[in-house]
């Protein structure tokens, strides 16, 4: 199986309040379609971490590749464009667009890309609700949606533009314990049967157990 | 792009009141704007027209030279380190004429710029009603060519300028010099010279001007009966009172006859500066009120683009997260701010029309010596043009700091929570 992501040496400071080294020296890969939960007690840098490989945070040192593609390095705008079509995310609080419906939400970042028409991006985003159950809200307002709910719709975001990696934080820190169970089951259908990478930071241990592998942190270190 | 605009779309219809506030905010701006300088423009116009129609565009006439300081005593005197002081030099014997205005007439009549041209004896006289003698002017002209000038018909409130002509010694007479004499049409009023002469006219016609000192004191007869009056010939006068084609050559063409002639040559905007400094100083109050109102309504902007963005700042960060570039997120505040300020002022076009229209139907109170019957309103589509381009500048400015502060929004901070 080929690498998804590798990481080399990361290293990263926190200069407020006073300057702590939070990640030290951290190098690991990822095979595609691997589902990798990183775990960790608070503040042992796990969420810093994946921030730093999502490349939403910038202020590191060493090297990242995601899909073959070093990322260290580009621009603010190419990263957008990289995250736009290699990456989903889902968070911990769903952060759903609310002034748009459930399918507005998971078409918007395909509307970015521009790869595809409106019609045919309309149709994908129904599928993707679709598997994962939600296309009868497609029409309500998010706001109006339950978590659970909202946290799958967030997920088919995700997959809208066919990433090679979703990357979650906590995805389920606010979930029920039935909400749970399907979102694990929804990410470990995506990793097995679709080939999607999967790197979830988490605290449920529960999760985790699941999973091909677990990354576990302690003090920005892997252990 | 498009994407853009469609998150654009939904924050503003997401929050339809505050959207609507802000745009009222550029509407009231503009909507003023309008108003004011529709109504400021039709003030300058009619006291332009007003000053038209009492100042002819260029006026030609013989100055009362002060400069005697040229003097034959030092030829008396015949001693070359004498010097000559002539203390108080006045004039002796001075014709106020033109000399040869026949030939000077004819060669105005044919210049290309001078539509057309009235040759005018002017003098001072003393109205008499019964013992009292009111002081006034009378004009000798030819009452078809000085109709011309000042559009006399349109400002006759009995008779028409031509009586004149059919009337042996008719007499059209200002209003308010009527009034005071107790003169109506056909009425007969004796005038007298400073030299003593006398000479009975009938009214025939009335005019006001709009102007009391003119309307109180000047009077209309022809030529030939002033001239008569004053005991002198048929090519007697004083004045040449020309119309241009267009009245903005009317300086350079002034200068030009004056030292063509070498007369004393005045035009309109020389002889009437203070009128046009109260229009300069009318723009300038029109255009400070108006920018200050715009102003006004992109703080407003500002504020509500700031507020719309403290709100949105989760929306931005997963925006981010998504793959939207900065640019991208400028795009989306500065198109709502853009549609606001767009919208706003093309409502307050539209207020400003109807407020300026209202304006231009409400009766000006009534008053004998204004021939206005209502407010004067300009309408004019360069202002509106304007209107609009600045409530969609003024809009952009504001929205471009909260637009720029917005893109650079750290997603990690606010998604990490």
């Amino acid at each position: 199986m080929s690498i998804a992501l590798n990481a080399e040496k990361l290293n990263k400071h926190f200069k407020q309040p006073e300057d702590f080294h939070v990640l030290q020296d951290i190098s690991f890969s990822v095979k595609k379609g691997e589902f990798v939960p990183i775990i960790g007690k608070s503040g042992s840098g796990k969420s810093t971490l994946l921030y730093l490989l999502s490349t939403l945070d910038t202020d590191y040192t060493g090297k990242i590749t995601i899909n073959d593609t070093l990322v260290t390095g580009k621009s603010q705008n190419d990263l957008a464009r990289f995250r736009n079509q290699n990456i989903g995310f889902v968070f911990q609080f769903h952060f759903l667009l609310p002034e748009f419906t459930a399918l507005e939400n998971v078409m918007l970042p395909a509307l970015r890309l521009g790869k595809h028409t409106r019609d045919e991006i309309e149709t994908n985003a129904i599928a993707k609700l679709k598997q994962l159950q939600m296309d009868g809200f497609a029409q309500k307002l998010s706001g109006k949606l339950s978590g659970g709910q909202q946290q799958r719709v967030a997920i088919a975001r995700a997959l809208i533009n066919d990433p090679a990696i979703i990357m979650a934080d906590e995805p389920t820190g606010n979930l029920d314990s039935i909400n749970t169970g399907l979102v694990f089951d929804i990410f470990k259908d995506l990793s097995h049967n679709k080939g999607i990478t999967i790197l979830t930071v988490t605290h449920d241990l529960d999760f985790a157990k699941g999973a091909d592998r677990v990354i576990e942190m302690v003090d920005g270190r892997i252990v | 792009m498009f994407v853009n605009t469609l998150i654009a779309k939904r924050h503003l219809l997401a929050n339809k009141k505050q959207t609507l506030v802000a745009m009222l905010g550029v509407t009231f701006g503009i909507a003023m704007f309008i108003l004011m300088i529709s109504f400021m423009v039709g003030v300058n116009q009619f006291m332009e027209d007003t000053m038209l129609s009492s100042t002819p565009d260029i006026h030609i006439y013989n100055d009362i030279k002060t400069d005697y300081a040229l003097s034959i005593t030092g030829d008396y005197y015949k001693d070359k380190n004498a010097v000559i002081v002539v203390h108080h030099p006045k004039p002796k014997q001075v014709t106020l004429n033109i000399k040869n205005a026949a030939g000077i007439i004819n060669n105005l009549r044919q210049d290309p710029d001078i539509a057309y041209v009235s040759p005018l004896l002017s003098t001072q006289v003393f109205y008499n009603y019964g013992p009292v003698q009111i002081n006034g002017y009378i004009n000798g002209v030819n009452i078809l060519d000085e109709a011309k000038i000042f559009d006399l018909a349109s400002k006759m409130t009995q008779g028409v300028p031509q009586n004149l002509l059919s009337a042996d010694k008719g007499i059209i007479m200002g209003r308010g010099l009527a009034d005071k004499l107790n003169l109506n049409m056909g009425d007969m009023v004796t005038l007298t010279t400073p030299q003593g002469t006398t000479m009975s006219f009938r009214v025939v016609g009335l005019f006001a001007i709009g102007i009391s000192t003119i309307d109180n004191t000047r009077s209309y007869v022809n030529l030939a009966n002033v001239q008569q009056l004053m005991g002198q010939d048929r090519s007697y006068i004083t004045d040449i009172n020309l119309k241009l084609r267009t009245n903005k050559i009317a300086r350079p063409k002034a200068i030009a006859l004056g030292k063509k002639y070498s007369y004393k040559s005045d035009d309109w905007e020389t002889a009437n500066a203070s009128v046009l400094a109260g229009n300069i100083v009318r723009d300038v109050l029109t255009y400070v009120v108006s920018i200050t109102l715009l102003v006004v309504a992109g703080f407003g902007i500002y504020n509500i683009m700031n507020m719309t963005i403290q709100n949105k700042m989760k929306d931005i960060a997963i925006l981010k997260a998504e793959g939207f570039a900065g640019k991208d997120i400028v795009q989306i505040f500065l198109s709502q701010s853009l549609f606001i300020g767009f919208f706003g002022a093309m409502m307050g076009e539209v207020l400003g029309f109807l407020l300026a229209y209202a304006l231009s139907r409400v009766p000006f109170p009534h008053n004998d010596f204004i021939a206005l019957k209502f407010f004067p309103v300009i309408f004019n589509p360069a202002h509106y043009i304007f209107g609009l381009a600045f409530g969609v500048v003024t809009p952009f400015i504001a929205g471009l700091m909260p637009s720029l502060k917005a893109s650079r929004i750290d997603p990690v901070a606010i998604l990490r929570g």
